[in-house]
C-alpha cells in the first residue's frame, strides 16, 4: 500500500498548503503594494507607518510573529466584539493563518515593490502624465508592466520563503501537509517516510516555482538588451 | 491592559531561555561557517564531481521547510532500528543535538551559496596577479582569493547569521525551552499573548539589532578599503 493508505490524505494537504501560500501571497502583495506606495508618499505619516511596519517584521522572526498575530489578534477581535455586544466570534484559522502570512511577507515585498518602482525611469511616468493619461493608466499601462521585470527576483525569493514558511501554519493549528504528515506517522509509527515525503513534495513545488519564474522573467525582459561582458 | 506580573514574574524564564537561544545560535553558527568555507571552495569548482554534490546539498536544504527538516531528524530518524542500534542513537535521540545538527545543515548550505557568491565575483586580476607571483594554489586561497571573499560577503554573511537566530524558534517545537518556547508556555499558561508573544518579539527585535549593529562594526572595520572616499578629496 503506498504510503499505508495516506497518500490520498497527504495530497490532501498539499492542496491545503498550496492555497494557503497562494492565499497569502496574493494578500501579500496587496500588503506589499500598499507599503510600497506609502513609503514613496510625498507625505511623512505614511512613509513612517510603512518604515515602522517593515522594520518590525524584519527584526521579529515569522513564527512568532505568527503565533503573536494570531492569537493576539483574536483576542483583540473578541474584545471589540464584546464592547458592541456581537458575542463571541470564533475566527476562521485559515482567514487568520493566511492573513497573518500576507501581512509578514507583505513588509518583505514592501522592499521589492518600492526597488522596483524606483528603477523606472522618472520621464516615462511624465511623458505618459504629458499624453494625458490619468494617474490610473499611468499605473496599468507604464508602471505595472515594467515593475513586473524589477520586482521578479525579489519577488520569486520571497515567494520560495513564503512557501516553505508555510509549513508553520501547522503550528498555529491548520490542516496543511505537515500537520496530516503529523497525523499520519503518529498512526502508523513511521515518522521518516511520511516526512521525507512532503520535503520532497516541498522541493518539488520550489523546483517548479522557480523554473515557472524564470520563464515569466525571459518574458517580461524580452525587449531588455543584457549586458555582454568580455 | 497589560499584566504587568506576569512579565516581572517570567523574567528568570526569558534569560534561561535566552541562554539556550544564544548558545544554539553560536555552536551552529561557528560549525556552518567551518564547514561552508571549504563547502564553498568546492562549490565553485570546475570539477563536477566537486561542485555538483555540494550544489545538490544546498539546493535540497534550501529547498525544503526547516521545520519538515527538523521533524525528520528528531522524530524520524528514530524510525530506523539501525540508527537505534548504532552509536550515534545517544546523540540523535536528544533534541538539542538534532536542533543544533539541523540548524548547522541548514546554515550551512546557505552561508556555502552566500560564499560562493563571493568567491565568483573575485576579480580576475586578482588571480591572474597571485599567479603570476607563482602563489600555489592553496597559497592563492589562503592569502588571495578567502579573505577578499569572506569580507565581500559579510554584510550577507550577517543576514545570513540574523536568519539563523530567527530560525532558532523552531527549536521551541521539539521540546527544546528556548525564549520561544519560553513564551509559548506562558501562553498556554496565563492566555495572554501580548505579555508571551509580545514580550518574545520585542526581545527579538532587540538581539536583531544589537546584531545589525555588531555587523555595521565588523563591516567598518573590514570592509575600510570599500568605503566612499571622505568629503573634502574631490
Amino acid at each position: 500500500m503506498l504510503l499505508h493508505g495516506y497518500l490520498p490524505a497527504i495530497l490532501g494537504g498539499l492542496q491545503s498548503t498550496v492555497s494557503v501560500a497562494g492565499t497569502s501571497l496574493v494578500i501579500a502583495c496587496v500588503f506589499g503594494m500598499i507599503g510600497a506606495a506609502a513609503k514613496l508618499s510625498s507625505a511623512r505619516t505614511p512613509r513612517v507607518v510603512a518604515e515602522t511596519y517593515t522594520t518590525i517584521i524584519r527584526g521579529v522572526p515569522d513564527l512568532v510573529l505568527m503565533l503573536l498575530i494570531f492569537y493576539g489578534g483574536q483576542i483583540a477581535i473578541n474584545e471589540v466584539a464584546d464592547y458592541y455586544g456581537w458575542g463571541y466570534i470564533d475566527i476562521d484559522p485559515f482567514i487568520a493563518g493566511t492573513m497573518t502570512m500576507g501581512f509578514i511577507y507583505g513588509a518583505f515585498l514592501t522592499e521589492t515593490f518600492r526597488g522596483a518602482i524606483m528603477a523606472i525611469p522618472r520621464g516615462q511616468i511624465e511623458a505618459g502624465q504629458a499624453f494625458g493619461l490619468t494617474r490610473c493608466e499611468v499605473l496599468r499601462r507604464i508602471t505595472l508592466p515594467q515593475m513586473v521585470r524589477h520586482a521578479l527576483p525579489g519577488f520569486t525569493n520571497s515567494w520560495l520563503v513564503m512557501l516553505k514558511a508555510s509549513a508553520l501554519v501547522s503550528i498555529i493549528g491548520l490542516d496543511d501537509m505537515v500537520h496530516r504528515a503529523n497525523l499520519a506517522s503518529a498512526a502508523t509509527r513511521k515518522p521518516f517516510t511520511f516526512y521525507a515525503t512532503i520535503a520532497l513534495i516541498y522541493l518539488a513545488l520550489t523546483t517548479i516555482s522557480i523554473l515557472a519564474l524564470r520563464w515569466v522573467e525571459s518574458r517580461y525582459s524580452h525587449g531588455v538588451r543584457k549586458v555582454e561582458f568580455r | 491592559m497589560i499584566d504587568w506580573s506576569v512579565i516581572v514574574d517570567s523574567i528568570p524564564a526569558f534569560l534561561k531561555g535566552l541562554q539556550t537561544t544564544m548558545l544554539l545560535l553560536v555552536l551552529s553558527c561557528g560549525a556552518g561557517f567551518l564547514m561552508s568555507v571549504p563547502l564553498a571552495v568546492a562549490r565553485v569548482s570546475p570539477n563536477p564531481w566537486l561542485s555538483k554534490p555540494v550544489w545538490l546539498f544546498t539546493y535540497v536544504l534550501r529547498g525544503t521547510p526547516l521545520l519538515v527538516q527538523m521533524f525528520m531528524v528528531y522524530y524520524g530518524l528514530a524510525q530506523f532500528e539501525a540508527v537505534r542500534e548504532s552509536f550515534v542513537w545517544p546523540f540523535l535521540r536528544d533534541a538539542w543535538f538534532c536542533a543544533w545538527l539541523v540548524f548547522t545543515l541548514n546554515t550551512t548550505a546557505y552561508t556555502t551559496e552566500i560564499f560562493a557568491g563571493a568567491l565568483r565575483a573575485t576579480p580576475s586580476g586578482e588571480l591572474e596577479a597571485a599567479r603570476a607571483c607563482g602563489l600555489s594554489e592553496a597559497a592563492i586561497y589562503r592569502r588571495i582569493l578567502l579573505p577578499s571573499a569572506l569580507r565581500r560577503a559579510l554584510p550577507q554573511y550577517g543576514n545570513e547569521v540574523v536568519m539563523l537566530m530567527h530560525a532558532t524558534a523552531i527549536a521551541s517545537t521539539v521540546t527544546l525551552v528556548e525564549i520561544t518556547r519560553v513564551a509559548r508556555d506562558i501562553y498556554y499558561n496565563h492566555l495572554s499573548p501580548i505579555e508571551s508573544f509580545g514580550v518574545v518579539a520585542v526581545i527579538y527585535f532587540v538581539l536583531t539589532f544589537g546584531m545589525a549593529g555588531l555587523f555595521k562594526l565588523a563591516e567598518r572595520r573590514f570592509l575600510r578599503h570599500l568605503r566612499p572616499v571622505a568629503s573634502g578629496v574631490a
